[in-house]
Parts: C-alpha cells; structure tokens; sequence
C-alpha cells in the first residue's frame, strides 16, 4: 500500500474521533473563551462586554463563598481520601487469605451511581432517623443534624467521600504490586523494621501513583458537584455546601447567565492548571520513577 | 493488508449512518399523512399527567386538522429553554407562571396577542389574578392550563386534642401562633415530636410570607424592596418560630419528615399540624391518608392589617408558543381548546383545581371533590391574590431569599440583616439586568 493510501486510511480510521472531538470539544472550548468576555443567554446573541463578567465575578460575594466552601473541601476531602485509600491498599496487598474478597468489597462502593450514592446518604446522615445517629446513640452520643447544621454539612460531605475511595486503592494497588521484592529483601536484610521499609522502599517506590491520585484528586475536589447538588439543594443549610461548580451550574442553566457561567469556568480551569502545575513542581524531588534518575 | 480491509470500519460507520438516516425516513413516512403533528411538551406525570392526556385525546378527536403529540418532560422549563435556544422547540410548552417573564426577556416565547384576538379570548375571560399571570409588558405570552391558590389547612382532631375549635380555625398571624404553640409535643430528651405550625414547611414559598404582612419584592420598575418594614416584619415572625423552639430542634424535627407525595408528609404523618397549601393538597390527603381530618381555610392575616384577609398565593400552570416552533397556528388551536370551558372544566376537575375562567358550569361545583373548591375559587377573585413577582432575574432572586431564610432560621442574622444583604446583592442585578435589557432592545430597534 503506498504512503499516501496508507495516511489516507489512517485519517479514515481517526475522523469519527476528530469530527466528535472538534464538534463536542473543541468548538465549545474555544467559544466558552469568547462567551466570557460576552453578556450571552444562549437565546439571545452574544453581547461583547469586555472584562465586566470577571469584573463582577470578583465583586460577587457568592463566588468567593463558594470559591471558599469549595477549598475548605478539598482541603479535608483530599488528604483524608489518600491517606485512606493508601492504608487500605497496604493492608490490602498483604498477604493473607481472603484478600481478593475484600478488595471486591472495599471496591463496590465507588461502583454505585452518584446521584444513588446521595440518596443513600441522605438517610444515612439523617438527623432524626438517620443510621449514623441511631449507632451513636447507642454509644450515648447525641448526633447531630448532619444535613442541617452549616458546621456538620462539609464534614459530612468528606466522610461520604472517603467511601468512595476504592478507585484510588485501585490504582495503589497496582503500584504496591510493583514495588520489586528484591529491594524489599534487600531492606529486610540490613535490618529494617516494618515502618523504614514502608518509608524508605514501599512509598518511593510507588511516589508517581501518589502524584497521580494527588493530580486527580485536586481536579476532582474542586470539581464536586453531583453529590452536593443532589443532597443539598441550593448549597443550604446557609450556602455552607454551595460549591463553586454547582454555583457556575446554577448560572448556566438556571439564571441563563452563560457568559459568566463561562467565566467561572475558564477561572477554574486556571486555578487547576496552577495547583496542578505547583504540585508537579513541590514533588520534583520526591517522585522516583523507574528506569533511575527522578523526574 | 487487502484493500477491501483497509475500509471495513470506516465503511462499517457509513453504513451505520446511513441506516440511522433510512430509518428516520421510513419512520417519518408511517405517519399519518392527513393532520398536522403538534409536539406538546408538559411536566405533569402520575394522574396530573393522564388528566392533561384525556384533554389531548378528547382534542386529537374533536377533529381531524390537528393531531397533538403529548410528551412528559421533567424539568420542562429549563429544556424547553435550551430547545429553543437550539432552534427545535416544541410547538406548545407547558410551563410554571412564574417562568413567564425570564422566558419574555429572553425572546424564547411568542406572544399571543393577535391569536387572542381572533378568538376572541380576553382579561373578561378570566379571574384577574391569572390574567395577570399570562400578561408581562402589555402583552399576552401565554394562557393558563390549571391553575391554584393557597390557604390554611389544619388538622381537626389535632385541634380538638389540645382543646382548640377546629371550627373555628386562627384568623390573625398572632392566634396561628398562640395555637401553634399549643400544639408543640416534645419527649423527655426535649425533641419536638409534633408542631402547631412551621413556615419552613414546606419550604416552597419561603419568598412569599411578606405579602401576608402586606409586603412586596420590587416596585414594579426598578427598585428591590426586599428590606421593607413589612417584610422584615414577616422575617420576623417567622424567626419566632426557631426562636421559641430552638433552631437544631426545629432542624432535626424537620429533617425527619419525608417527601411531599409520600404519607411520611409531615402533615399526612400529622407531625404539622397547620400548613400553608394549595388546591392540590386534597388529592395527596386522599392519596395517602384518607383518614386524616383535616379542614381549610383562608391563611390568617396580622391583627392590626384585617386589609390583608383572604391573602393567597395564586399561581398557574401554563402554555406557551416557543420561538421558532413550527406550527403555531395550530399550537394556539389545541391552546385555545384546553382553555374553552369544557377543556378547562376537564382538565380541573380530573386534576382537582380551580378553574381559571370565569365562566364555571354548575356541573363542575357538583362533581367536584375536593370540600373547599368554593373557598379555593374564591380566593383567587381576592384582591389580596398574589403571584410571583414578574422578574426576569426571579430564578437569582428567590434563590437569595430562600438563602435569607435558611439564615434567620439557623438565627444566623436577624431579619433585617438577612433581608438588607438580599437587598443590597439584587438591587445592583436588576439594575445590571435592565440596562442590558433596553441595550438590547435599542439594538434591535436600530436594526
């Protein structure tokens, strides 16, 4: 087959791809730019408005409560996920029987839907018939309104995301499996206890999935939406579950304000980029990747 | 590799394509050739939803020009918004009153003025109130479907458990709370375990309680009068509330109640005993707890402002004409049958309503259900009727104030607080709002 033929089917074989990607991507990526720097309903035409969407972003007092709200939960919901997830995957990859049965159990949860997952919860947290304050009680501790009480909401959000943490002891896992038993033998030989082989070989070893999880989870944090949205209509109790997603959805599709919901979203986008790009650079000397050198 | 194989999967694609496209041809043929389709998108389902279908049959079969294609839509505003905005809207909408206006602003919705006219529909037709629903900026957008308004409804045995008349139900704010007060249970951890009453149920009009005082939202051109003396007075009535029983208490009470169409309703479960609720009410007590007594009666007034008896909130379910639907003649035709008297008196007595006309058969008052149909009739003839306001930024709005009530509920801030910040945040919206609205409207002008 010549060249020419050869690229031809190759540009073939891509183009249902290229044509999705540029129609459902692309295009309202690259319009979602000009869209912020516009007054824009969907209905009506764009009105080119220059700066005055940011402008009035920064001045709105919602945006910096969610931008807040949203920050604090990812402040707690991040370390609290990978702390949980990696000591899961540890205890998890020790060999004893029955480790396959745990691992499916400890994965089912992330398997159940988002919006069921919210239901579920809704019950769970219940503050009169809740389960959670029916156990307490039983220990003599008077649970409280987990759903209504601003000060319990966001704790409440972060055990409920801790539960679905298995995708992340997933992937843990998978690097655990990876860490050569020569270098764990060669530790155990010179005498290391448990924790210097854990600090020493185990968690350098397996440093690029940390980084990993640690990438998605920030994306994913300050992206939560689904969960809130469906247990907390509105951000209540008092806007103290108001995040910034559910916030540019809000104006998006309920007050059909899409330029500054665009806005929103390219500030997003932004404040990703820099923290992942920041994280990228704080582990430069931590993160050990195989086949020598660091990153 | 052989030539025929290099194109399999991209030829696989085209044929998958092209058997998509034939199939909507072949589809598209089978239909009937004689009357024109209408697609009519609406949000109702369980009974709501076959009451609607049987007024859709009885139309398709009252003729044979048009034929109406009944769809069920949950979020029908906001799809019908975005179906629009994507240019294939259906031909008729079935939306909420208070969406009218942000619809208006936003062109997605025609007016009906010139159809009205040709059929000779008018405000005479209509209790004023409704009218007014339909109407925004001297024109008519829309007609109503049903529609409802709003009154006290209390539970008689309740009542006559704590010694209170249950014929003689509170008619000042000031005796709904004295009885209400009466009628708190607490066990002996002090948990409330039954209310007298609790503005926060069920929660859907937590804007509206300053109209009961005599209050407004906005001037009606450009000023935002949520902080007025009478709506803080409100707030502060309903901050009486957390604030005799305690705000957790009043929570925790409240998070054990369960959804509205459930018997765990908090009024069905007879956990409230006095609600704020509409015509529909009657259906769900029927539904779910048959054996409730209840009465109804119209919400009770302050003391010092009898001027404000028989206040409700009426509102209405209503049709319109997208922007860009393709028949809308005929959209208007089944619009105008829905709205005749024996469409509407269908419609109403199988969803259980008031009718919105103010031509109403006799046969209607007799077969209809629900015990107070009078009393609901008659409060949307009240001066005092109230609807949502008519607000292009309603939807930014009533989330701010819905956020003011949370606040002085968890005794966050007190009234005035809550309902200044509300104030100070929209004024400046509406002001942003309006300027963009006439800029608009200048350029279109000009073009």
């Amino acid at each position: 087959m010549s060249k020419r033929k050869q690229n031809l089917v190759g540009y073939l074989f891509a183009l249902p791809w290229f044509i999705g990607f540029s129609v459902f991507l692309a295009y309202p990526l690259v319009a979602s730019i000009y869209f912020s720097f516009c007054d824009y309903s969907v209905l009506k035409k764009p009105v080119f408005i220059g700066l005055d969407n940011y402008r009035e972003l920064f001045a709105d007092e919602v945006f910096w409560i969610t931008v807040k709200n949203t920050a604090i939960y990812a402040a707690i919901s991040l370390p609290a996920g990978m702390v949980m997830a990696l000591g899961l995957a540890m205890l998890l990859n020790a060999k004893v029987p029955g480790t396959t049965f745990f691992r499916t159990v400890f994965f089912l949860p992330s398997l159940v839907p988002m919006v069921s997952l919210a239901v579920l919860w809704l019950w769970i947290l219940n503050g009169e018939h809740g389960v959670l304050n029916e156990v307490l009680r039983m220990v003599g501790i008077r649970g409280p309104n987990w759903l209504g009480d601003p000060a319990w909401s966001k704790p409440a959000l972060v055990v409920l995301g801790v539960w679905g943490v298995g995708n992340a002891v997933l992937i843990y896992l998978a690097g655990l499996q990876d860490v050569p038993a020569s270098l764990v033998e060669a530790a155990e030989l010179d005498g290391a206890s448990p924790w210097q082989k854990t600090r020493h070989v185990t968690i350098p070893m397996i440093s690029p999935v940390i980084l990993f999880n640690l990438i998605t989870g920030i994306i994913g944090t300050l992206q939560v939406f689904t969960v809130p949205y469906v247990m907390f209509p509105g951000g209540s109790p008092a806007r103290s579950t108001y995040f910034y997603a559910m916030y540019l959805f809000d104006n998006a599709f309920l007050y059909n304000k899409m330029g500054y919901a665009s806005a929103m979203g390219w500030i997003m986008f932004l404040a990703i980029f820099a923290l992942t790009m920041l994280s990228l650079k704080l582990t430069e000397k931590h993160v050990h990747y195989g086949g020598g050198g660091t990153a | 590799m052989n030539r025929l194989a290099d194109f399999a999967l991209p030829g696989f694609f085209l044929v998958v394509l092209a058997t998509v496209w034939a199939s909507e041809r072949v589809v598209r043929e089978d239909q009937p050739p004689g009357p024109v389709r209408i697609t009519y998108w609406e949000k109702w389902t369980g009974f709501e939803g076959e009451a609607m279908r049987k007024v859709v049959d009885d139309f398709n079969k009252s003729q044979n020009r048009i034929f109406v294609q009944l769809l069920t839509v949950s979020n029908v505003q906001n799809k019908t918004m975005l179906a629009t905005s994507a240019g294939i809207p259906p031909d008729v909408a079935g939306i909420f009153s208070a969406n009218v206006a942000q619809f208006v602003d936003d062109r997605a919705v025609l007016p009906l003025d010139d159809f009205c006219r040709e059929a000779g529909i008018g405000p005479e037709d209509y209790k004023p109130v409704y009218w007014n629903a339909v109407t925004y900026r001297g024109r008519i957008w829309a007609l109503p479907s049903t529609p409802a308004t709003t009154a006290l409804h209390f539970n008689t045995a309740m009542m006559r458990r704590v010694g209170l008349d249950p014929n003689r139900p509170p008619r000042t704010i000031e005796e709904l709370s004295e009885m209400a007060d009466r009628m708190v249970q607490r066990d002996k951890d002090g948990r409330i375990r039954v209310a007298g009453f609790l503005p926060a149920e069920p929660g859907w009009w937590n804007w509206a309680w300053g109209y009961f005082f005599g209050g407004e939202l906005w001037d009606g051109k450009d000023r935002i009068t949520a902080n007025s003396p009478e709506n803080v007075r409100a707030f502060e009535w309903v901050q009486s509330f957390p604030k005799k029983y305690g705000p957790n208490e009043v929570q925790t009470f409240r998070s054990g109640f369960g959804n509205f169409s459930s018997p765990q309703n908090a009024f069905m479960s007879e956990k409230v005993a006095m609600v704020l609720q509409g015509v529909w009410m009657y259906n769900f007590i029927s539904m779910y707890n048959p054996k409730l007594q209840w009465a109804a009666a119209p919400f009770p007034h302050p003391a010092d402002r009898p001027d404000l008896a028989r206040t409700t909130i009426a509102e209405a379910d209503v049709l319109i004409i997208p922007r860009g639907a393709k028949h809308p003649r005929e959209a208007f035709e089944f619009i105008r049958y829905v709205n005749s008297r024996k469409g509407m008196e269908t419609l109403c007595l199988l969803q259980r309503k008031n009718s919105p006309l103010t031509d109403v058969s006799e046969e209607f008052w007799r077969r209809h259900p629900n015990p107070y149909i009078r009393l609901f009739d008659s409060l949307a003839a009240s001066p005092n009727a109230v609807g949502t306001p008519k607000l292009g930024i309603w939807a930014e709005y009533s989330a701010e104030l819905n956020n003011a009530f949370e606040e002085i509920g968890l005794l966050r801030k007190t009234p005035k607080e809550a309902l200044d910040a509300v104030t100070a945040r929209m004024q400046p919206k509406l002001d942003q709002y309006l300027k963009r609205l006439r800029l608009r409207e200048q350029a279109e002008a000009s073009r």
